[in-house]
Order: C-alpha cells, then structure tokens, then sequence
C-alpha cells in the first residue's frame, strides 16, 4: 500500500492545490453560518461534491424542506449519473474497493482515473483507491482548515483553483494525442458551447451532459469505426505468431 | 444556526444518499455485463467530458469587461504550449496556476 501512496501522490498534486483552495473557502462559509469544524468534516466526508456543499451552505442557514433537498442535490449532479459508465468493468473486480471508488467518484477522480495508469510493480487497484482517497483527504482536510483557521489566512490564494482548469485541459490534450478519433472531444465543446448559448453558465452541466449523450449517440456509427485503440504490444505478438503459424 | 442540528444533518443525510446514488446508478443498472451502446459511450465519453469541464470552469469569465479573458486566455496558452514542449503535467500544471495567480493579482489586479 505504501508504494501505492507514493506512486498515486504526484498525480494528485494539482487536485492537492485545488481542493485547499476551494475547500478552506466552504468551511469559511460553513463556519459564517453557524456550522462548526466537526460540520466541515462530516459533510466532505459524506458529500464530497464542492458544488452540492457550497449550495448546502445556504439551504441550512436557512433550512429547506428535505424533498427539496434531494431535488436540489439531483439536479446539480446529474452528471455523476454518467462518469461511472466509463469504469463499470474497472471497478468490477475490486472487491470492497469498488464501493469507495464508486462514492469517490468526482470530476476530479474521473479525470484523473481516465488518464493514469499505475508504474510497473504497483497494484492497479491499489493504485487508484490510493488516488481516490488522496483526493478525499485534501478535501476533507481543506474544509477543516477553513472552517477552523479560514478567516486567520493571510495568503492571497485568489487563482489557485486555476489548478483544476490546468489539470482538465492538460488531459484533454493528452486524449486528444492518445484517442483514435477527436470527434468525440469537439463534440463535447459543441454541446457545452450550445448548452451555454441556451441555458447560461449557472445551469450548465444538466444540458451540456444530456447534449453530449445526444450528439455521442447520434455519431455512434462513424464514432465507433475510428474508435479503435491500437492493440496492446503482447496482442499485436499474439497477432504475428498466429499468422506465422497459418 | 436558525434550524436545529438534528434537521441540519438530516438536510446532509439526504444529500450524501443522494450523490451516492447517482454516482452508483451505472453499477446498479448494469449488472450482469454491459450492453454494446454503454460501452460505446463509456469509451467515448472522456474526452467529451474534459472539454465540458474545461468550459465550466471558464464559464464565468467576462470578454466584455476588463480584463477581457486575457488571463486566463494567456494562462490556458503557456498551459498547452508547456505541456505540448515537455510533456510533465505537474510543470505544466504548476507553471501555469503561478502564471494565473500572479496575472490576476499583480498584473491586471
């Protein structure tokens, strides 16, 4: 497990900068309405989902009815509805682990989970739920720190969550070196580019989800002829031995 | 606190359960192997959901009000070019969040 740790720790520096910096300024948020440090960890614990904690900020200041609640919390995370879909045969021979990614999965662990892959010698399953709880803990950590000592930090960290933005964009270029195809990446900046013309950028996710699933469908025959990743080295030799047998 | 606690953590009861069951709905609905259209869309889906992100994260940036995006388009640059040039994400990564910060707190402050 601990050469796990020390292999999944590099990749999660930029999610390590940006959780601090969007959690410290919830638990400050958090605190400001009443709800101590113990607050801040139970929520990141069981939440973990930055959007629905800062909405959760105002809704029990205030209170808000518990149907209400869900819908709320439905509504702003639809997306997490699909992220799975990408690693339900990943996930599914991990055992006890599955469960813990499956509730870690975040924009941030999906990202990374879609880009990395463990250093020969280190336990993919390990590797991941090392990658997923590392996330987990700077977040917790991060709403501790703010509910505690937030108002007490002097560090001008205004742009730091530009963190999370480098981190997309640097595995967006990645996929588009690594993928067969880029139509499936313009027609993700098709449909959020449309989402947003429509709906605005404060309801964003819900329509540029559902738009991406449409368009993804609707290309499904072109897509999926060039979606074809080259074979792995030992299968492309399996390939050559059992023509040089034929 | 104007609610008392034990409605406050019910209030976050309900939206773990919820989170939790959205992010289980793929395993839930898909138990015994994955249908050929679910696969398809679990291999196509990355790349199309790194550009949303990207967007979303740029959502609130102004280009009719200063400074015009130009932080962030500069930042998003040196980004790309670094990481096309040496391939570390952490350089890439770490360059251009400095990059950023100072942009917004020195130079267009």
């Amino acid at each position: 497990m601990k050469k796990a740790i020390k292999a999944a720790f590099p990749h999660t520096i930029p999610i390590l900068l940006g959780y601090l910096s969007i959690g410290i300024p919830f638990g400050l948020l958090l605190e400001n309405a009443g709800y101590n440090a113990l607050w801040a960890f139970f929520m990141s614990l069981v939440i973990f989902s930055g959007s629905m904690q800062y909405l959760a900020v105002g809704m029990m200041a205030t209170g808000l009815g518990l149907v209400e609640v869900a819908m709320m919390s439905f509504l702003v995370n639809v997306r997490y509805m699909f992220y799975g879909l990408s690693f339900i045969e990943r996930f599914s021979k991990m055992g006890w682990k599955k469960y813990y990614m499956i509730f870690a999965l975040t924009d941030e662990t999906y990202s990374l989970l879609c880009s990395v892959k463990a250093p020969k010698g280190v336990d993919e399953d390990k590797f991941i739920l090392c990658i997923a709880a590392l996330n987990h803990s700077y977040w917790i950590v991060g709403s501790i720190i703010g509910a505690l000592a937030g108002s007490l930090i002097t560090f001008n960290s205004a742009g730091m969550d530009f963190a999370m933005t480098a981190l997309f964009l640097v595995i967006f270029l990645d996929q588009w070196r690594d993928y067969p195809t880029h139509i499936p990446a313009l027609l993700g900046i098709a449909a959020t580019l449309l989402a947003l013309f429509i709906f605005g950028g404060e309801n964003l996710a819900l329509p540029a989800m559902l738009f991406i699933l449409i368009l993804l469908f609707i290309g499904r025959t072109p897509i999926q002829k060039r979606l074809v990743f080259q074979p792995l080295q030992d299968e492309k030799e399996t390939i050559q031995m059992e023509q040089e047998v034929s | 606190m104007s609610i008392s606690p034990g409605y406050a953590f019910l209030m976050v009861v309900v939206m773990s359960v919820v989170i939790m069951g959205q992010r289980a709905t793929p395993f839930f609905l898909f138990t015994k192997g994955t249908p050929k259209a679910i696969d398809y869309i679990g291999q196509a889906l990355p790349p199309a959901v790194m550009a949303m992100l990207i967007i979303y994260c740029l959502k609130n940036v102004s280009l009719t009000s200063f400074p015009f995006g130009l932080p962030e388009f500069l930042s998003i640059a040196f980004v790309g070019i670094v990481h096309l040039w040496k391939h570390n994400n952490l350089i890439s990564i770490l360059g251009g969040t400095i990059l950023y910060m100072f942009l917004i707190q020195v130079v267009f402050s």
